[in-house]
């Protein structure tokens, strides 16, 4: 299941993807090896969720593929999907249920040997153990958050899939969900993040891409500062 | 196979485990249906009618009405928080996940049926003596058919708009074959007549139920999938 060292755990080509004549996503290619992370930030209606929704299989793209250690990912290839994790702007967490009960009932869909542990460390390592037996309903904007991030590393994907993951964490979670990315790096994870603030997360970005109107408008290696690069962007967002 | 089927129940697990919770769609339902055999034995005239005629009708359109409330829930539990999309995302075969809630979906239609029946003998006054274990059975029979259906449709309009409007309008004209057929073996059960018959009404219920399950685990994929 491991790919070659030098090979991307995630890699797509020539993706697009139309909604009947409207074209959201146009000609975009991505690779993103182990213990890299690939910011990508653009304007409202850029096509970044489309984006994170296509690498998730959630989404079929019009043209090109998806791979994700080397398997093209489809709905009949069960390996390529147990390797992605996605956070995204919904939780997908049932609201009658506890963050305990939801991760359970998630670690079985994925086969996980012993479901129950799996969702205690799962909630112990984003710091929500004390609320584990609360109906979900019940949780802040900011705990939900940390149930979602709960779920999504439940399965130790090799590819994470944020969609601005820091929303609604005050600084201090912030800041321990930073060290936990930074952690799932070091575990040789490949990330895409997507965002509209990328002083957030700019320190662990390998290389940060821009997208406007469905197009990869740049993608290159993370300049040092962000300062240096916020013209660039601005520019090529507004200009 | 044995890992689908490991899956559907942790579906349908999870599935009872919300309801239990909630208990909205449960006790909707079945307020639903006793008010359905309210209406049924007020206005029914019995001067005109006999209960006896009338009886397997009633049963019968009260367990469809019933079920129809139930199935409602079946998909509208996964749209929040876009539920549904967290299970597509996992290695889940969609078969699985058909049969999974195909599974709870029987359970809550079965619940409402058992707290029916009761109040369906006590209002039309039916003894079901020695009729009863062959309308357990019909009720099985004809309860799989249309529940199979309904949990594919349920998928199906959950994403639209008007959706607990679209359920009852898709799938009433599906449920016709199964109804007809488990009112001609109720009314043959009542009657006291004898197997054979029904046997004919017992054979298109069992073929229904074998081809619509199999139709509806195929289809499933195409439905939830984009």
């Amino acid at each position: 299941m491991t790919a070659p060292a030098e090979a991307p755990l995630l890699e797509a080509r020539g993706l697009a993807r139309s909604f009947g004549a409207l074209r959201v996503l146009r000609g975009v290619d991505l690779a993103v090896r182990a213990g890299e992370m690939l910011a990508v930030a653009g304007p409202n209606g850029a096509g970044k969720t489309t984006l994170l929704r296509l690498l998730a299989g959630l989404m079929r793209p019009t043209e090109g593929e998806v791979r994700v250690m080397g398997r093209r990912l489809t709905r009949s290839e069960p390996e390529a999907r147990r390797g992605i994790g996605l956070l995204s702007h919904q939780t997908f967490l049932y609201d009658d249920l506890t963050p305990q009960e939801n991760l359970t009932f998630v670690a079985r869909l994925y086969g996980l040997r012993d479901p129950a542990a799996a969702a205690r460390d799962a909630l112990e390592e984003v710091g929500l153990t004390h609320r584990a037996h609360d109906p979900v309903r019940q949780l802040s904007r900011g705990l939900l958050q940390r149930a979602a991030i709960a779920r999504a590393l439940l399965h130790q994907p090799t590819v994470l899939l944020l969609d601005e993951p820091f929303t609604g964490l005050d600084a201090p979670s912030a800041a321990r969900f930073r060290e936990l990315l930074a952690a799932q790096l070091a575990r040789g994870r490949a990330l895409v993040l997507v965002t509209h603030h990328l002083a957030e997360a700019w320190e662990l970005a390998g290389r940060v891409a821009v997208l406007v109107g469905g197009r990869w408008a740049l993608e290159e290696a993370r300049p040092a500062r962000l300062a240096d690069f916020l013209p660039r962007y601005e520019a090529l967002v507004h200009g | 196979m044995g890992e689908a089927i490991r899956l559907a129940l942790a579906v349908a697990a999870k599935d009872i485990r919300l309801e239990l919770r909630s208990r909205t769609a449960l006790l909707s339902a079945v307020v639903f249906a006793a008010l359905v055999l309210v209406v049924f034995n007020f206005a029914r005239d019995p001067t005109a009618i006999s209960a006896m005629d009338l009886a397997p009708s009633v049963l019968w359109v009260t367990f469809a009405f019933g079920a129809v409330v139930a199935l409602n829930r079946a998909f509208t539990v996964e749209r929040e928080n876009a539920a549904l999309d967290g299970m597509l995302l996992a290695p889940l075969p969609r078969s699985a996940l058909y049969l999974g809630k195909l599974l709870a979906n029987l359970a809550f239609v079965f619940v409402v049926e058992a707290v029916t029946l009761p109040l369906f003998v006590l209002f039309f006054n039916v003894s079901l003596g020695h009729a009863l274990p062959g309308i357990l059975g019909v009720t099985v029979l004809a309860t799989i058919g249309f529940v199979a259906v309904g949990t594919i449709f349920s998928a199906m309009v959950v994403r639209t708009r008007f959706a607990e409007l679209m359920l009852p309008v898709l799938l009433l004209p599906f449920m016709v074959p199964p109804l007809v057929g488990a009112v001609q073996c109720t009314a043959r059960l009542l009657a006291g007549r004898p197997l054979s018959e029904m046997l004919g009404w017992l054979r298109l219920l069992t073929l229904y139920d074998i081809v619509f399950v199999t139709l509806c685990t195929l289809a499933f994929p195409a439905v939830v999938d984009e």
